[in-house]
């Protein structure tokens, strides 16, 4: 049988309609944009000028705080303006706008190196490459990586669990990862492995992605430390409590992390930036992106440098469709509608999904009809409706008490609600005032 | 790229396409085979009923809503639909017209509209309806046609009295059970719906089939109607093993009646049930003890209406109650 989480849970049409083509090198963007906040955590500080010539893989920005991240140029070039411009978030964030030197051989310098299995560096050196080369959660979530590496000395981790769901439809961007470059993920899980020593990993992979578990079946057949788990396909099976709680039926307590109960998750697309920063020392500059939709004229996964503008992406897989009404940062359950194309690429940036007109507009919502379907798809056991209800009310205290603040976001009430109700907008809502007033407080 | 703008909503940004709307059709296809039966039993006559009651259930929330109310008309909706058919369902055949008028309106006058409207109302409308309906006419409630009023062939099975009637009042006046036997329909008359009683209560099979589409179609899950059943069953079970002169088996208690038409179709309304599983557990038993404790001890042979509107009144308190176990919120894994 295959694993999955017990409570909760919706199978949306996976509409993978790129898993079948390989990652494509985008061609080099004329000029970049690079938010000094792509992470979840205090902002970068810009540390260089206007006019300033920069090298590819500079650091640009400095880690601002223990909970940041460096941020380094994506490409050799000239920085043009420092400029707040509006990002995928829809607010406007400072940027810092790089204009590319083609001429500039050092480009091409970084790409295609070859398989480097040996691992030369310290377990300190390790996370010092993760600290100092920016990398973050490529899973969405953009939390700096280096953090939830340093364990503290009270903390017992036994498991670490590489996240090969990809359960959002659509986006296929961690899948080929997985087929391309798997010997080099089974290398980034051997440098955590030495560096955390942590000697029981497991690899979970959605069952619709079957190539990739053969894949790493096939690689992993000698190694008795790595296995490989197909998961039932079932969203959010990629959220880190659900994945937990599936692979080892462990539950991670309410407001608590995977590390509460011994166990460290990573997505596989950040495993590779760990692999490529301590073999080659090459900073966090690009990644995997998926463009895709069904109108879309030639969907693909493109290796993207960061900080470029959607509007290349679109360009190269043949345009907007005609009917396009809706662009999406990332998959269709959690991504963000963005307001034109001139938004850049982050490290968060999984995908990007142009939705039609037939699928863009929401219904009307109308009466809860009590049926409790948005009770049954809850991961987390809430009540959606009755959280929005309480929001409604503007009844804070009682959504608290009805623990909507470990409401994931996962979107499975919304998507499931046949009166069409925006459950999770009213949670979201309500979450944000919650937060507002618990800072308030203190 | 046309002209229309962009739209930025949040996500998610794809929905089931899974409507209200089509839920409440998919419960009126799940009645068809159940009113099939009624046409062939009864006639001309079940159709008159229910459209009658019917076109009654949708005028009057019609009227309410647009001169009451003056909201949104939302007739179309199915749920005004589904309570006209389950109201007839739940009559005899041979009811007066305006009864089944005043029926109606007290279904969406009373039950559903003063509440609120549609997911607010606590009461299963159709079941309010018929309530106050057999409290009002008794006597015309519980007339059911007898073969000279119905003409067709198969009437002649039809007996006036339903079959938990003549064991009520056969108990009552010292009858036995295999006394009594002889004189209700055999189980396997009861199974295809050779029986006197409601419209829609006839047919086990033609109920069942209804039910197990709701379930496979997802519109219902199977915890009410299989809880309910059960509970029914083994409470009689214990009456009639106790002393089976006394007490009718249980499969007569579970086929004969509203109990697969409650279990199936009443009980269910997903507004007035509970809206977890483990509530909905309770819920089921509550109408299962309930019906038994009416039948064996109430005034009345029947008590599935009276029971489910019972515990109707109980699923906010057991929505309250029963909540789902959140996630996290008791560690029972430890590292190992
Ligand atoms: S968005 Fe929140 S409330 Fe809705 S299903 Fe997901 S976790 Fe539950
Ligand atoms: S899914 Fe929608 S209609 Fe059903 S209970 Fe939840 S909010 Fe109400």
């Amino acid at each position: 049988m295959l694993k999955t989480f017990p409570k909760g849970g919706i199978h949306p049409h996976e509409n993978k309609i790129t898993s079948a083509k390989a990652i494509k090198k985008l061609p080099l963007p004329k000029t970049v944009y690079v938010p000094i906040s792509q992470h979840i955590g205090i902002p970068s500080e810009i540390i260089v000028e206007r006019k300033e010539k920069v090298s590819i893989g500079q650091v640009i920005a400095k880690s601002g705080g223990y909970v940041s991240s460096n941020i380094h140029s994506p490409v050799a070039g000239t920085v043009t303006k420092l400029d707040k411009l509006i990002d995928s978030s829809g607010y406007k964030k400072q940027c810092i706008v790089i204009r590319t030197d083609f001429k500039d051989q050092s480009n091409f310098e970084i790409i295609d190196t070859p398989l480097q299995t040996e691992i030369k560096l310290s377990e300190t050196e390790i996370l010092q490459h993760i600290t100092d080369y920016g990398i973050v959660g490529l899973g969405g979530a953009t939390f700096p990586s280096h953090v939830k590496l340093n364990i503290k000395k009270d903390k017992i981790i036994d498991y670490l669990i590489i996240n090969g769901v990809e359960c959002e439809p659509y986006l296929t961007a961690d899948h080929r990862l997985m087929l391309e470059k798997a010997e080099e993920i089974i290398v980034g899980i051997e440098i955590l492995m030495f560096a955390l020593h942590i000697d029981k990993i497991i690899i979970g992979i959605e069952n619709n992605k079957k190539n990739a578990i053969d894949n790493f079946k096939k690689l992993t057949t000698n190694n008795n430390k790595i296995k490989v788990a197909a998961l039932k396909i079932k969203y959010p099976q990629g959220s880190e409590k659900q994945l937990v709680k599936s692979l080892l039926k462990r539950e991670v307590p309410k407001n608590g992390l995977p590390l509460d109960v011994g166990v460290i998750v990573h997505n596989v697309g950040t495993i590779f930036a760990i692999y490529e920063a301590v073999q080659y020392n090459k900073p966090l500059i690009e990644r995997v992106v998926t463009v895709t939709g069904k109108k879309v004229k030639n969907p693909s996964n493109f290796w993207v440098k960061i900080g470029t503008p959607v509007k290349d992406l679109i360009d190269e897989v043949g345009g907007l469709p005609e009917d396009t009404r809706k662009i999406i940062n990332g998959g269709p359950m959690m991504g963000k509608a963005i307001k034109n194309t001139d938004v850049p690429i982050t490290k968060g940036t999984s995908g990007i999904l142009v939705i039609s007109e037939d699928e863009a507009e929401r219904k009307r919502s109308k009466n809860c009809i009590r049926c409790g379907q948005c009770v049954f798809v809850c991961p987390m056991g809430l009540e959606p409706h009755l959280l929005m209800n309480l929001t409604e009310k503007r009844m804070y205290e009682k959504a608290f008490n009805e623990d909507i603040m470990t409401c994931i976001e996962c979107g499975s009430c919304s998507y499931v609600c046949p009166s069409h109700r925006p459950l999770l907008d009213y949670i979201r809502f309500g979450k944000s005032i919650i937060k507002k007033l618990e800072t308030d407080k203190n | 790229m046309n002209n229309q703008p962009i739209i930025i909503s949040a996500s998610p940004h794809v929905h089931s396409s899974r409507t209200s709307k089509k839920l409440m059709y998919d419960v009126v296809i799940a009645l068809i085979p159940a009113f099939l039966v009624s046409l062939y039993v009864f006639g001309i006559s079940a159709l008159i009923v229910t459209s009658i009651a019917v076109i009654s259930c949708l005028v009057f929330e019609f009227l309410i809503q647009k001169y009451l109310l003056k909201t949104e008309i939302t007739i179309s909706d199915g749920s005004a639909l589904i309570t006209g058919i389950l109201l007839a369902f739940n009559l005899p055949s041979n009811l007066p017209i305006w009864m089944i008028i005043v029926g109606s309106l007290v279904a969406i006058a009373v039950a559903k509209s003063s509440f609120g409207g549609l997911g607010f109302n606590i009461f299963n409308p159709a079941l309010v309806g018929r309530v106050f309906l057999l409290i009002s006419f008794p006597v015309q409630m519980t007339m059911w046609p007898t073969a000279v009023e119905n003409n067709t062939a198969i009437a002649d099975a039809v007996t006036g009295a339903t079959p938990l009637e003549i064991i009520k009042e056969g108990l009552m006046y010292g009858e036995t059970m295999t006394e009594l036997t002889s004189k209700i329909p055999s189980n396997i008359d009861l199974f295809l719906g050779i029986t006197g009683g409601s419209l829609g209560e006839m047919s086990a099979i033609a109920l069942i089939l209804g039910g197990l589409f709701l379930i496979i179609r997802k519109v219902i899950t199977w915890h009410i109607p299989t809880i309910m059943l059960i509970t029914i069953a083994i409470i009689t079970g214990i009456f009639w093993l106790v002393n089976p002169e006394k007490n009718a088996n249980p499969l007569i208690h579970i086929l004969s009646g509203g109990v697969l038409l409650g279990a199936f179709f009443m009980a269910t309304d997903l507004v007035t049930s509970p809206m977890t599983k483990k509530g909905m557990v309770i819920f089921a038993i509550g109408i299962g003890v309930i019906t038994v404790v009416i039948r064996k001890f109430g005034a009345y042979p029947e008590g599935v209406s009276f029971a489910i509107l019972i515990m109707n009144a109980f699923v906010p308190l057991i929505n309250t109650y029963f909540k789902p176990r959140r996630f996290g919120s008791k560690i029972k894994s430890k590292i190992v």
